[in-house]
Formats: structure tokens, sequence, C-alpha cells
């Protein structure tokens, strides 16, 4: 054997006889040298990082003050042929409500059409020339409500509106008394002025978070694919694992910074109340960030160049959009699409976001939640271990 | 002597392609080993499958007596690689990535400080440690990715074209390094392009088409019988227009090969034409030469075409 093998000016940094040790923290060599040195380059590379925590601020500002699904004051058009008290009062009916906008009066049929297809009105209202009389005399009167199902949010709300100040002002006229037998009183809780931002911003976090991270994660290894130093790791005693985690940390410290500066907006910002516990709900994040970490190592396993890990990430926005339930409810899905909505993990910080912040939910009420990501995100991360190792002997 | 490295019939295939085909050789401390061959000759893939990097389909091999096929976590502390990449991150400094690679192989404290010391004082390069990799020259960038790569004191050092692009001050410098590390049993094994690098090295190995066709001292590679075919000699043709010469000799009676070498040709001819080609040549100057390590290499790869033809 060659124990002797080195001359008298190279010393040894450890002796051959050492007992290999197959211990768990083998699994995890170089874990430290490479989180430390991942910070060097987040530090080093100034501009990455200051598009990486401001970007998604910006989005948060766009997108929270944009989205706004409460349907107020529609544009509508009026073709009122009747022209007499009653229908005056009627049409003040509708413009009390806040839903409708009378914004124009149509002098015929044909200018009513023109006004809604062109897109200047999205409900048009035609009240016919015998509307009064027929109130008077008690006989049915119609009143023709037009709407543009172009936007299926502006439809619904138009129908149901129209609907209830026609029954209302009905219901007046009939009972002697003008007094209604029942009234409804909704109580709506954890958001009772019903306002958007609140459902809307706790989503947006879970989506802002989720991009920055596997982006930032998946260009840094790809990065080192391209310019060699990732062939240079493999030929050093760096486990898989080891890579991989070190790598994590510092991309999950610096989204855990962001996640915080964007509840501290979405507080003073956006007036967000948070009802449950802050520490709870920064603790229930950590599982999603280890998810999404591990989620961007697979990509940069998949991807061959920056380009390819760019499109790759950009690839998982549209079903955290769209399957999460960050917009369309899950239970309306077809079961098919209910299956994948499980499948993805934002689904689940969006009902940890949304529990904790709206509802006061604690950790009793989402520890599945958390679990399930979990054990998504260390499948991830040991799918990416295997992916790296197996890509190594290409 | 017990060899630091062997090749044993290594075969490794990817799919249908033979990427090494049936190579064996054994390389022993301190040597300095240089491997030529073309581009995609299967050079980087058998450094790859001495580290243990690749699983061999067929054969093996060993490092300081380790299996390359079982034991390639304990090889990888034991071997250093630089490749013509470098490895280096060229926005950390020359010292950050010098204490990198040293906490990648698991050298801590004083240990670490001191062989931080001892390859800074080697490759000179203690000036520029506060100096971002990427700012350096060829020539530093170079050295730097050689601190890194013996930083673990390494017994077998893997150089991937270790030279390409770099000038040649540089180059002969980085030469100097590896005979002084050569000298205190440390073994390199070398993949070049470069013929008078090939020529520095102890002991060369020509590999071409997966096949390492060749193996032995400079010296002993010109003697080989393949290189100098029975009945064949070299010779050198001096004349004041070798390049419009060329193609004049090339189709001349008996001769295989010509090519331009300074102000000169060279020529591998058939011994009995010789005096014809003389005569055809009046205002020449013909002298008999041995063949250089190009000319082992061109005939060898010339024969391997022609019996594969």
């Amino acid at each position: 054997m060659s124990t002797a093998l080195t001359g008298p000016v190279v010393s040894r940094p450890f002796d051959r006889k050492e007992p290999l040790g197959f211990s768990a923290l083998n699994h995890f060599q170089g874990l430290v040298p490479v989180c430390r040195k991942e910070f060097l380059h987040i530090v080093r590379d100034s501009g990455t990082l200051f598009f990486a925590l401001l970007i998604p601020m910006l989005q948060l500002f766009l997108f929270g003050f944009a989205v706004d699904t409460n349907v107020r004051q529609i544009p509508t058009v009026v073709f009122d042929e009747s022209q007499t008290q009653e229908s005056r009062q009627l049409l003040e009916s509708f413009a009390n409500s806040d839903v409708f906008q009378l914004k124009s009066y149509a002098q015929t049929k044909e200018q009513m059409y023109e006004a809604v297809r062109a897109g200047k009105a999205r409900v048009g209202i035609r009240i016919p020339y015998d509307y009064a009389r027929h109130l008077q005399d008690g006989s049915t009167a119609t009143v023709l409500v037009l709407v543009d199902g172009s936007d299926s949010t502006v439809a619904g709300q138009a129908v149901s509106t129209s609907t209830g100040v026609t029954l209302r002002e009905s219901l007046a006229r009939v009972l002697p008394s003008g007094k209604m037998p029942i009234e409804v009183r909704p109580s709506v809780l954890y958001n009772p002025a019903t306002r958007s931002a609140n459902f809307f911003v706790p989503g947006l976090i879970a989506i802002l978070l989720q991009v920055m991270t596997i982006l930032l994660i998946a260009l840094s290894l790809v990065r080192e694919r391209e310019r060699g130093t990732l062939e240079q790791l493999t030929m050093t005693p760096v486990a898989p694992l080891g890579l991989m985690v070190g790598k994590m940390i510092p991309y999950g410290v610096l989204a855990f910074l962001e996640l915080c500066a964007i509840l501290v907006v979405m507080r003073v910002v956006f007036v967000v109340p948070i009802h449950g516990s802050v520490i709870v709900l920064l603790a229930m994040s950590l599982p999603f960030l280890l998810t999404v970490l591990g989620l961007g190592l697979v990509i940069s396993t998949k991807a061959r160049t920056q380009a390819e890990a760019f499109q790759l990430s950009m690839g998982t926005i549209l079903p955290s959009v769209f399957l999460s339930g960050y917009i369309f409810l899950i239970d309306n899905m077809p079961p098919i699409f209910q299956a994948i909505s499980r499948m993805i993990p934002t689904t689940y910080y969006i009902q940890i976001l949304r529990g904790i912040i709206l509802r006061g939910a604690g950790m009793s009420d989402l520890w599945p939640q958390a679990a399930i990501l979990t054990v998504m995100g260390c499948a991830a991360i040991l799918l990416a271990a295997r992916q790296f190792v197996q890509h190594k002997t290409i | 002597m017990t060899p630091v490295i062997t090749s044993d019939h290594l075969t490794i295939r990817f799919g249908s392609f033979n990427a090494v085909n049936d190579v064996s050789f054994a390389i022993g401390k301190g040597e300095v080993f240089g491997f030529l061959g073309p581009n995609g000759s299967g050079k980087t893939t058998i450094i790859k499958a001495l580290c243990g990097l690749l699983s061999p389909t067929e054969g093996g091999g060993e490092i300081l007596g380790m299996d390359i096929r079982k034991d390639a976590a304990e090889i990888k502390r034991h071997v250093g690689y630089m490749s013509q990449k470098f490895g280096l991150y060229e926005d950390l400094t020359v010292a950050e990535n010098i204490d990198f690679y040293a906490g990648v192989y698991g050298i801590k404290g004083s240990k670490a400080e001191q062989r931080k010391d001892e390859v800074l004082a080697l490759t000179g390069i203690e000036h520029y440690m506060k100096r971002r990799a990427g700012q350096l020259s060829g020539g530093w960038k170079q050295r730097l990715a050689l601190a890194c790569a013996i930083i673990h004191s390494p017994e077998v050092v893997f150089l991937d074209e270790p030279t390409a692009g770099i000038d040649p001050v540089a180059r002969r410098a980085l030469w100097d390094l590896i005979f002084r590390l050569s000298g205190q049993g440390v073994t390199f094994f070398v993949t070049t392009h470069y013929m008078d690098e090939a020529e520095r090295c102890g002991r060369v190995g020509y590999i071409y088409l997966s096949k390492l066709v060749a193996l032995g001292t400079v010296a002993e590679l010109q003697r080989l019988p393949e290189a100098n075919p029975e009945g064949t000699m070299r010779i050198q043709i001096d004349t004041p227009d070798p390049s419009s010469m060329l193609e004049t000799v090339r189709k001349m009676r008996g001769v295989r090969e010509a090519t331009i070498f300074g102000r000169s040709i060279h020529a591998l001819v058939d011994a009995n034409q010789i005096d014809s080609l003389k005569s055809q040549l009046p205002d020449a100057k013909v002298k008999t030469i041995a063949p250089s390590l190009e000319d082992v290499f061109v005939t060898l790869t010339y024969r391997i075409m022609e019996t594969a033809a």
C-alpha cells in the first residue's frame, strides 16, 4: 500500500488510515463551505439581490391595488320608453344599489344594443312604454335587463342585483304596509367589508415568494453548471445533499426576509389585519419555503442553461395561480383538477396564509397543510440530490 | 514498485458509443504522465472514470490501491483535479476561492491556514489574495485553479488540458510547478494538445478513437515500428520555398507523408526511392532525421485510419 506517498513539503491534512465513517454527517459533506460561499455570491451580486427583493415588492403593490373582485358601478345604458314617475323610481333603485352606474340614455332599442356591443355599457335596462300602466292595473310589468356575459363575474353580479332590486320594488307594491316580512341580515365573518385585498394579498404572498425563490436557487445551480464549477465540485468529496442544502439555506434566508417585508407592506399599505399569530405564520411558512427551494433544485437538475431554468421556473407560475385556489374556488373545479390542485404546494400555503391572516387559525387547524408541505419539500430535495448524482455520470 | 494509477482493460460505453475501449496502463509514483489525443477521443472520460465519477462498463482500475468502482468517495479525498475551465468562482477573491475548496475537502482550523500558506507560496499568488478571481489574467487564474486543486495535498493530480489558451510564460511556470510537486512524490496525469508539453512528460500515452494506440517514453515512441514502417525513412528537405514545394513533394513517387516544419519539409519516404527523390530536388538539401513526437502521432493516426477504411 502507498501510505508514505507524500514528500516532505506537502503536509497532510488528514490521515489515510482514518476510518471512512458512514455517519449521517457524511451525506451533508460540504454544507458549511457551500453555504458560506453562496452568501458571498448573494452579497457580491448586488444587482440580482436588489431585483430579487424589489420586484416581488413592486408586484405586490401592482397586483394588490389592481385586483378587486367586488363588482361596483357597472356602466349601464338605459332605454326608458315609459318616462313616468314609476319608471324613474325603478331606475333610482338600480342606481342606489351601487352596482349600476346609469351612464347613458338610449333613444332607441338599437342604440341600447349598440352601446353594449361597443363595450360602452355592460348592462342595458329597457323599461317598456306600458310599464306604469301595468303596475297600476295590477298586471305584470316586464323590464328587460340586457347583460354582457363576456365577463362572468360582472354578469353574475348584474343579474343577481337586478333581480334583487326588482323583487324589492315588487314586494313594496304588493305589501300594504310596505314592510318586509323577512329581512336577511348577512353577517360576513373574518372579512366583514369583503375587501378584495384581504382575500387576494395573502394569496399573492405565496405566488411572489414561490417565483422569487424557485428562480434564484435554480439559476444559482445552473450558473455553476454553465461555468464549469459544478464539474469541479463533482471531483471533490462534496455530497449531493451537502451541496443542495448548502445552497438552500442562503436563499431560504433571503426568501424569509422578503416574506417579512411583504407582511409589513400588507399590514401597513393594504391594511389587511393579521387575525392569527405572526410567529405561527412565519413558522408555518418554513415548510413552504422548503418545498419551493426543493422545486427550484429539481428544476436546476433538469435545466442545462440559465435560459432553460428561467423557462421552467416561469412554467410553475400559471398552475399555482389558477389551480391553487388563489383565484378560483377549488371546490368548483372538475375532480381531475381538484386532484391536480392537491399536488401543488401553493394550494396548501395559501390555505395556511388565509387561515392565519383572515380567520385567525392556528397550528392545530393547519398542521396537516404544514405536514404535507414538509413531506413535499423533503421529497423534492431527495429527488434533486438523486437526479444530481445521476447527472454526474452522463 | 506499486503503481499509483492503474487502468485495467478499462471500457466505457454510453449506449452503443464506445467512449473508452480496452485501455490499460500503469503509472508510478511521482511520474508525470502525458495523455494526448484529439478532442472527443476519450481523455476526459478516462479521467472521470479513474476518479470514480463514471462506472466502467468493463474492466476497472485503481488509484493508490483503491478500487475505482467501490472507493469513489475515498479516492476523491486523495485526488486533485483541474480542468480547462478552472472551476473558479469569479466573483470570489483568491483567498475566498482557496478557503472554499479547503472547506469542501474538510480541512479546518490551523491545518487549513497552514495548507493555504503552503499553496500560496507554491503558486506565488499571495500578492493577489484580495483580488477577485475574475480579474486575474489567464495565467494567474490557472495558478489559482492549481492551488485549489492541491489544497488537500493530493497524491495524484489530474490536469485536463491545463494550458489551453495560456501564454507561453505562464505555461512554462505551470510546468515548473508540476515538476516541483512531482519531485515531492505527487503523481501527475496531464492531458494536452501541445507536443512540446508532451515531450516534457516522462511517459506519454496517445489515445485515438477511444483506444490507447501508443504508450511509452518519448524516445520509445520515436522508435516505434508503427511510426517507422519498414523500408521507410524520415527526411528533412531544406528548400528556399517550402510552401510552394510541398504539393510537388507530396505527389512524388515514394513519398508517404509530407508536412512543413519551420522553413523545411519533413517527409516519410520509401527508402528505395530516396535517390530518385534527391535527383528530383536538385536545389534542396536532404538529410535523414528522427521522427518528432508529432510525426509519430500523425503516422499512427494515418495507419489507423487506413486500417479502418
